[in-house]
């Protein structure tokens, strides 16, 4: 066990490599219940969250799930979110923000101000209330066939609806943070435990295991997903971290929206930023981690990584770094330093691993 | 040598010590099984070479598993006079033997009083029991 964000939460289960295959191969199960999520309601709720968010919001439709980031007045990322545009049993619309656990009280505390411009938006934190699990790898549909209505496990990709555990309310999206298809279940507090009991029950037969954040991290990596506090921060803007697609600008107005144009080259959204989030191959058995300076073949540092594991999938070391633009194609041979000794690495396509 | 993990010293960073009186001032040194459970899936280990001399306390090698890279100190001060090198290319034996198999250098201690300030087995297993 280890504390993250005020949680004490396993690092691993069984093992990183055994939970990290399960996932890949059969089933993971992630008690994400650290996540922060926030809900609002309120017919003006979609004018707050179209204000805050770089993505559009006015015009999503319920069942809707995007993935989008915050801002801050320069454009530096104060957190990447996922919001879901949802509707009650009893017709009532509403939005719900997953947050990063780490950075909840910071996105809480720069709300306020905003949540005061539109007093009849209703608040609520209810990460203490609520219970969150992630359901991922290929066995996913067929385990929760078992255990959710139909209509959950048809949803498509990025899509999240209402309705149940077994009669017990739940959350249901299809997002996910490893790169393999899968749910995630937002469910009661006090029905956690026994929704719980009731996934390992369904996935008994087809190899599911519990996943800590060991394996999490090894699986994201991999899936060339980006995490705050490693690829992403306040000093950092989205363009660099390769996350254009989750800012639109046209049209729009809201928080961080001028700075992130005047980064944004008018026409393609491309960065004029002179680093760039790239995947690395590390040739040897040694792991590049964060803070590993990466040098080109003139000897000159162009880059450091944010983050770098030994790959369980691909059994080589793999890194996320950003390096100077013009040394971020594919293919480029650059050299990492790893405690004082120098390891070969080639620039690589992200995502590292693509399910089949 | 078989060596049990009852005959051993060990530093709280959780490297044992094998130097019996009829040793002739020869110590062995690895890590314990939960230090290796602890790391689980190991990757990559790096060991000293011949010849290097090592202070009581300093890093004489790394290992890495999925998870992280952990330095491993020297219990004792002295010269490393043996190596288990083919231990690097069979990291599985560190697993299933981290005494007998697992042994990672021999060295010729330069002060074996120091072996007096390590913990004794008893002690090293009340320590890993509070630390979950």
């Amino acid at each position: 066990m280890a504390p993250f964000a005020g949680y004490d939460m396993p690092i691993q289960y069984s093992g990183i490599v055994a939970e990290h295959t399960a996932t890949r191969t059969a089933l993971g199960v992630f008690d994400i219940s650290h996540m922060g999520r926030l809900r609002f309601d309120g017919p003006r709720a979609d004018q707050l969250l179209d204000h805050l968010l770089t993505r559009r919001v006015l015009d999503m439709q319920p069942g809707q799930v995007r993935y989008s980031l915050i801002c801050n007045e320069e454009g530096g990322m104060l957190d990447d979110v996922l919001v879901s545009c949802l509707e009650s049993p009893s017709g009532k619309i509403y939005f719900l923000l997953v947050v990063n656990a780490s950075n909840k009280p910071k996105i809480v505390h720069w709300l306020q101000p905003h949540l005061a411009d539109f007093p009849d938006v209703e608040f609520h934190d209810v990460t203490e209330s609520t219970a969150m699990i992630a359901v991922q790898g290929p066995r996913a549909v067929g385990v929760c066939e078992r255990l959710l209505p139909p209509a959950a496990t048809k949803l498509g990709y990025y899509r999240a609806k209402v309705t149940d555990q077994m009669s017990k309310p739940c959350i249901v999206s299809r997002t996910g943070y490893t790169g393999e298809d899968g749910f995630e279940l937002i469910v009661r507090a006090e029905d956690a435990v026994r929704v719980w009991e009731n996934i390992f029950l369904a996935g008994r037969e087809h190899g599911v295991l519990p996943v800590g954040l060991g394996a999490r991290d090894t699986l994201r990596l991999e899936a060339g997903m980006p995490l705050y506090g490693h690829e992403l921060s306040e000093q950092i803007d989205p363009f660099t971290a390769g996350l254009a697609f989750a800012v639109n600008l046209k049209d729009r107005n809201f928080v961080g929206s001028q700075s992130l144009a005047s980064k944004s080259s008018s026409a393609s959204g491309a960065s004029v930023s002179k680093l760039k989030r790239v995947g690395l191959k590390v040739e040897g058995r040694r792991a590049a981690r964060e803070q590993s300076k990466v040098y080109n073949a003139d000897e000159k540092e162009i880059g450091s990584v944010t983050s770098g594991t030994f790959s369980p999938t691909f059994n080589q070391p793999i890194s996320m770094a950003y390096v100077d633009a013009d040394a971020a194609n594919i293919g480029n041979r650059l050299e990492v330093d790893i405690r004082g000794t120098r390891a070969p690495a080639t620039v690589v396509e992200l995502p590292f691993y693509k399910r089949s | 040598m078989s060596i049990q993990p009852e005959q051993l010293k060990y530093c709280d960073s959780h490297e044992w010590v094998y130097a019996p009186t009829d040793a002739g001032g020869v110590a062995t040194v690895g890590i314990s099984a939960f230090a290796v459970a602890e790391l689980n899936d190991l990757v990559f280990m790096a060991l000293p070479s011949v010849g290097q001399k090592l202070a009581a306390g300093q890093e004489f090698g790394e290992v890495e598993s999925v998870k992280a890279v952990s330095p491993m100190y020297s219990p004792v001060s002295g010269e490393v006079i043996e190596v288990n090198s083919g231990l690097v290319d069979r990291l599985e034996q560190l697993n299933a033997d981290p005494y007998d198999q697992g042994w990672m250098m021999k060295i010729k201690m330069s002060d074996p009083s120091e072996l007096a300030k390590l913990m004794d087995y008893q002690t090293y297993q009340k320590m890993i029991s509070q630390h979950g």
